[in-house]
């Protein structure tokens, strides 16, 4: 479904994507798995499109077509779409405004079945604004909401437990299995090794590569025992990660 | 230019009101009080039972004397609608408003000015709010697409013990032309004051306002709010003052101007005083174009530039 090939970020004279590739197949759920600093958000920046994050050079295909030249509009249309890591908040626009906005015209019936999907009491928060009265944690279950509500092809959610309390994690994890249910593949991205736990396919990633792909248990014992313990976190010098992704490779 | 006898004046208000988002239902409804002003002519006016809309006709307007009596509590919101429906004219309207104490009252003011070229609209409004009294106003403005329409709006509220005044005032469709919006409000003892305006510059309006509010009364507490769009050639100056000066009163100024073009010009003054030391008033101003995360946040979910930014703009000025 989505294929990135030698994907290369400079910003500032600094490398943050270093010949990135992934294979999100069709139908999974893939997670990303990094450590903070590794390029998470920026790897999905890139395949949303957003502005000042265009590739130094590689490719993404998605469903055959290159989306490289696209707006984040047209990606959106293409059905591509993002769950941000900290949503914005928007004055003046209710919880049912945002997610009507969410594609397919869905009608309240289905707003309030998505919103009850991230265990939001539809009556308590359908008239609500989307702005600074929210929690954080509020505000991004009403993102994963709203992708729901738009039940795009590829939904790319970017750390979607951060500011969840412990008690709603299972209610969001289900949320998300529910959502691949319903036919939307998924990337997944997150340094929890619990929330890649319902992932079909995880891929390492660090300094702006994926370092290896493979089975959700293995690449996570491969993550803690060689990412979470890595001297050279958030900055790996080259040799270091020439080692790992050599590590990687000989390891399959 | 309208003219002829008082029926078609007000077939020609109540279709203009209408056109400006008015519910042309409520002004025939018989238990809805109301008053109808075209220029300087009183074209309808409705009592109910426990408000009184008194009206005095001027040589450029009307003089107006509402007065809900004490511990009536109103159940449907009084309309009022004030207009100019030719190119040309100057409208005066000089309100004196007393909310007896104990009394509760919803108002809605629509202003419809839709074919201005050159029209002056005056309003100079004293209102004194009873104890514990609630007095809920909202003014909707409707100016058409020529700019040629000059608004002085002027108020003084006086809000008792216990009482509360809300007001929001609403410009987002037409031109606004130019605009000198200046509400001043005096709290006493406990109560609370909330001043809203919304407007949306075009063309070459010009707008100025000034949100006044003085915390007189141990407890009050005050909100002055602001939310502009500017685009075109569009100018505004937001002047919000709040001044504490009794214990424990609270009061906030709270301003945001979107920028959308090269050529609007936003100025925010936020000014804030204390005098008692149990006081404490803040402040926030916010300008600068349209939030480019917040557009993304809206074109992932496939909306295009254009639409987004609308959605955002129309959010503001909801």
């Amino acid at each position: 479904m989505l294929q990135v090939d030698e994907l290369f970020l400079e910003l500032d004279n600094k490398t943050i994507i270093n010949g990135l590739n992934l294979e999100v197949k069709k139908g999974e759920i893939h997670g990303v798995l990094g450590e903070n600093g590794t390029g998470k958000t920026t790897l999905a920046y890139l395949i949303m499109g957003v502005n000042g994050y265009k590739p130094t050079s590689g490719k993404m295909i998605f469903e055959g077509k290159d989306i490289g030249g696209l707006s984040v509009s047209q990606r959106a249309q293409e059905g591509i779409s993002l769950a941000w890591q900290e949503p914005a908040r928007i004055e003046g626009l209710t919880v049912r405004d945002y997610l009507s906005l969410s594609g397919n015209n869905p009608g309240v019936k289905r707003i309030s079945e998505c919103l009850d999907m991230v265990g939001m009491e539809p009556l308590r928060y359908l008239e609500r604004d989307i702005d600074s009265t929210l929690s954080g944690g509020e505000r991004k279950r009403i993102e994963l909401a709203s992708i729901m509500a738009m039940q795009p092809r590829l939904a790319i959610l970017d750390e979607p437990d951060s500011g969840i309390d412990i008690v709603s994690l299972p209610i969001l994890l289900s949320g998300i299995l529910e959502l691949n249910r319903q036919g939307s593949s998924i990337l997944m991205i997150t340094h929890s090794e619990q929330m890649v736990e319902i992932a079909h396919r995880v891929s390492v990633l660090c300094a702006g590569s994926i370092l290896r792909t493979g089975p959700p248990e293995e690449m996570s014992s491969w993550f803690k025992d060689n990412c979470q313990s890595c001297a050279h976190i958030n900055e790996p010098m080259l040799e270091a990660l020439s080692e790992l992704i050599k590590k990687g490779k000989n390891d399959d | 230019m309208i003219s002829g006898s008082i029926e078609e004046e007000y077939e020609g208000m109540v279709e203009a009101y209408e056109k400006a988002g008015g519910d042309k239902d409520s002004l025939a409804d018989k238990d809805i009080a109301k008053l109808v002003v075209h220029e300087n002519r009183v074209l309808s006016a409705d009592e109910v039972s426990g408000i009184k809309l008194e009206t005095k006709e001027t040589e450029n307007g009307v003089d107006i004397r509402f007065l809900i009596e004490e511990g009536v509590k109103v159940k449907k919101p009084v309309h009022l609608c004030f207009g100019v429906l030719p190119e040309e004219g100057l409208q005066e309207i000089v309100l004196k408003v007393n909310a007896g104490d104990n009394s509760e009252v919803s108002v809605i003011a629509h202003c419809i000015f839709p074919n201005a070229v050159k029209v002056i609209h005056k309003m100079d409004a004293d209102i004194e709010i009873g104890q514990n009294a609630r007095f809920d106003y909202k003014e909707t403005h409707y100016h058409g697409e020529f700019g040629g329409i000059e608004l002085i709006l002027k108020a003084r509220v006086k809000v008792n013990k216990g009482g509360v005044w809300q007001s929001t005032f609403a410009l987002s469709d037409g031109l606004v032309g130019k605009m000198d919006y200046d509400f001043e409000v005096f709290c006493e003892e406990d109560s609370v004051a909330e001043l809203i305006v919304k407007a949306y510059g075009k063309g070459e309006d010009d707008i100025k306002i000034l949100e006044k509010i003085h915390l007189n009364g141990e407890g009050a507490r005050g909100l002055a709010k602001s939310r502009l769009v500017l685009s075109d050639k569009a100018k505004a100056e937001v002047r919000g003052e709040t001044y504490g000066n009794a214990p424990h009163s609270r009061g906030h100024v709270d301003c945001i101007e979107l920028v959308n073009g090269t050529e609007a010009v936003a100025t925010a003054i936020p000014m804030v005083s204390v005098t008692n030391e149990a006081a404490k008033v803040t402040h926030e101003a916010a300008i600068g174009s349209v939030d480019r995360r917040q557009v993304e946040t809206l074109m992932a979910r496939g909306l295009d530039e254009d639409r987004a930014v609308d959605v955002i703009v129309k959010g503001i000025l909801r």
